[in-house]
């Protein structure tokens, strides 16, 4: 039995008006976004470097082993922020609330706790032995937090959300410092996850990253059609056939993994979700089938771009992509409280 | 006539009752206050006698102890005494004004305001305490300047202005970690502080302004605060009783932004103690009295039980914020069970 009907045939598969523009916009962006991001940083690099590096391994110059470095580290960004996206999408989508992102839910305190508690207390060092840890905790959250975000009159309202997200990450970050400040070791390690970073994207990290981005890409593309369905109601779901709470487990279970092995290997970054999400809503209007993958296309700009622009403000050194993102999307998260109607606070 | 005045002896006994119990609850917090303060003094490494103490602190040179006491712990004590009477007076009056216990500078963001100003002075302009304070100051009014337009709009709800509070929180503390990742390897103990507060290393040059701003604005928020009682009846019950809500509003604000500023200035944002003290002053008292003072102290309590227990219930020293967010943030997990529950949310 398919548990997730695709509903209607081939000829009710309606392109939304603006997406082949925005799917080529979206390309484009996309290639600009990974060349500037080779180009531009601490160092700039000239062409002739940049091809070196990228084309002709044997040439070895500073600026060819620098262009070789911002490979990995553009790869490692354009799949956390492709990963943060569908997590947004797919996490408004399960709690039909707008506000829903990994960060603001708290998820990534969650896994920060987790992760935490492993460099502290169980000697782990390496990043695929605390990408599960940081899974653990981010699930944990989330159950948690919406548990109690939904307790009431009118289910999970954005306002409960996001305040139950708020205690929760409040309440979580006392303890990662709890744990921190005895451990000057786990304190060291622990700095870079204060603010996420994708500085820290080698080779190794994108390998272990790679699976769970599959999984996690795959439940998103496979759940969408039946979570339209469950955007008009559970009653109209069932009726159509999808098994509600199934679904919405899969659903959360996919973002989950998606911002729990984003976080894991690049710390805590906030707002991609809210932001990329909301952006292809605008554009392409409600149909996920759509909006999901155009999310993951564009979160994976948004980091990217972010990060490029870290380095490039931050400059000598660099400022974490972490910050720029919160920059650019606490606008937006304070742009949709002053929009939204009060009764669906 | 007759029942007119019994109804009149009712009212009157029932104001006698309340001015009792409140009189009762003041000096019971008042006096494990001092108790508390005194505890601070003689406790340590090495424990002092009492008298001891107290010749030290006259001015008498004694081996030892001099040192201990007034340079370490008298300090100590008296940052952690006012600035618990800051943030709990400053707690309760923006959660009487807004009619809303969720409601306090550190949801509204004006803690983190006032920190980024005070650690962006601190470890990069390298200024004075004075400047500190000053800037920190401003940044807490610039802070609510922005909250009250961007909450303004067609109809203002709590929800809103909670939901904006946390996107600018966000903003905010990007901008700490992102200054707390610069200046880590310079300063580790200046940097605990900022992530949760602290009174490690409080010393007495840096004490002057809390104290002045707590002496001086305290009386001018009690006289405030009587009218803060009948705001909460509402705006036009309010005016309509001779109150001015506009100017009693903009007083009480200012004054509540400069205590949270200048204690944040001092000890860094102490988690929970703005959201704890004046709920729990309100158990206390009772509702309808003011219970600015009561707050104040119940705010003071915390703080000095707090350190307490963080520098000698574990192997490790915590500083006062981990303790009291351990403690803050489960309690507010609890209050929005609570308030979901009753659907107030």
């Amino acid at each position: 039995m398919n548990r997730f009907p695709v509903f209607g045939k081939k000829s009710d598969f309606h392109l939304p008006k603006n997406f082949k523009t925005t799917l080529v916009l979206l390309i484009l962006l996309l290639i600009v976004s990974i060349i500037v991001s080779l180009l531009f940083g601490a160092r700039a690099i000239n062409m002739q470097e940049l091809i070196d590096g990228l084309f002709y391994p044997g040439r070895d110059s500073h600026g060819a082993n620098i262009v070789r470095k911002r490979v990995s580290r553009t790869i490692f960004a354009l799949f956390c922020g492709a990963a943060l996206g569908v997590a947004g999408a797919l996490m408004q989508a399960v709690t039909r609330n707008p506000l829903a992102d990994p960060s603001i839910l708290g998820v990534n305190t969650g896994a920060s706790l987790f992760v935490v508690f492993g460099i502290a207390f169980l000697n782990i060092t390496s990043a695929d032995q605390y990408i599960w840890l940081a899974l653990f905790g981010a699930g944990i959250t989330a159950i948690f937090v919406f548990g109690i975000g939904s307790l009431g009159r009118g289910g999970a309202t954005p306002i409960k959300l996001v305040l139950a997200g708020a205690a929760t990450s409040a309440a979580l970050s006392s303890l990662v410092t709890a744990i921190m400040i005895p451990s000057t070791y786990a304190m060291d390690q622990f700095r870079f996850w204060q603010i996420g970073s994708v500085g820290s994207g080698t080779w190794d990290s994108i390998i272990t990253f790679i699976p769970f981005l599959a999984i996690g890409l795959l439940i998103a593309f496979i759940t969408a059609p039946a979570l339209n369905a469950l955007a008009l109601g559970d009653e109209v779901a069932s009726s159509l056939g999808v098994h509600p709470s199934f679904l919405r487990f899969c659903a959360a279970f996919g973002g989950v993994l998606l911002c729990g092995a984003a976080t894991a290997l690049a710390g805590p970054i906030g707002f991609i979700g809210l932001l990329a999400t909301h952006l292809m809503r605008l554009i392409l209007g409600p149909d996920l089938r759509f909006v999901i993958p155009m999310s993951a296309l564009a979160g994976a700009i948004i980091l990217t771009i972010s990060d490029v622009v870290g380095r490039l403000v931050g400059s000598p050194g660099e400022l974490e992509v972490g910050v720029v993102t919160a920059f650019i999307g606490a606008p937006i998260l304070i742009f949709l409280a002053k929009k939204s109607k009060v009764r669906s606070l | 006539m007759k029942n007119q005045s019994i109804e009149f002896n009712f009212i009157q006994l029932g104001m006698q009752k309340r001015r009792r119990r409140w009189l009762l609850v003041t000096g019971i917090l008042t006096l494990s206050a001092c108790l508390l303060c005194c505890l601070m003094l003689t406790l340590g490494n090495t424990v002092y006698p009492v008298n001891d103490v107290i010749r030290s602190l006259m001015g008498e040179q004694i081996q030892g102890v001099t040192f201990a006491v007034n340079t370490i712990r008298f300090p100590r004590m008296l940052a952690g005494l006012f600035a618990g009477l800051a943030f709990g007076i400053a707690g309760y009056i923006f959660q009487t004004m807004l009619r809303n216990p969720l409601a306090n500078p550190d949801i509204l963001g004006i803690t983190s305001g006032s920190s980024v100003a005070a650690v962006f002075c601190i470890t990069v302009l390298h200024t004075s305490n004075k400047i500190v304070s000053i800037a920190s100051v401003v940044a807490g009014l610039a802070t609510v300047i922005v909250m009250y337009f961007l909450s303004k709009g067609r109809s203002f709800s709590i929800g809103r202005l909670i939901l904006i509070g946390i996107g600018i929180q966000a903003m905010l503390d990007a901008v700490i970690s992102y200054l707390i990742l610069v200046s880590a390897q310079q300063d580790i103990s200046a940097v605990l502080r900022w992530l949760s507060g602290s009174l490690n290393g409080s010393q007495l040059t840096e004490l002057p302004p809390l104290m002045l701003a707590v002496i001086i604005l305290t009386p001018i928020v009690v006289i405030y605060g009587k009218q803060l009682n009948i705001l909460e009846l509402g705006e036009q019950t309010a005016s309509s009783l001779g109150v001015s809500t506009d100017k009693t509003r903009i007083i009480l604000i200012i004054c509540a932004v400069f205590l949270v500023a200048i204690a944040t200035a001092t000890t860094g944002p102490i988690a929970f103690i703005s959201f704890l003290a004046g709920p729990i002053a309100n158990r206390l008292v009772g509702v309808g009295a003011s219970n600015i003072i009561p707050a104040g102290l119940v705010g003071a309590n915390i703080v000095l039980i707090a350190d307490l227990i963080g520098q000698f219930a574990f192997e490790y020293r915590f500083p006062v914020g981990v303790i009291t967010g351990l403690v803050g943030a489960p309690y507010l997990i609890y209050l929005l069970i609570k308030m979901n529950r009753k659907g107030e949310l």
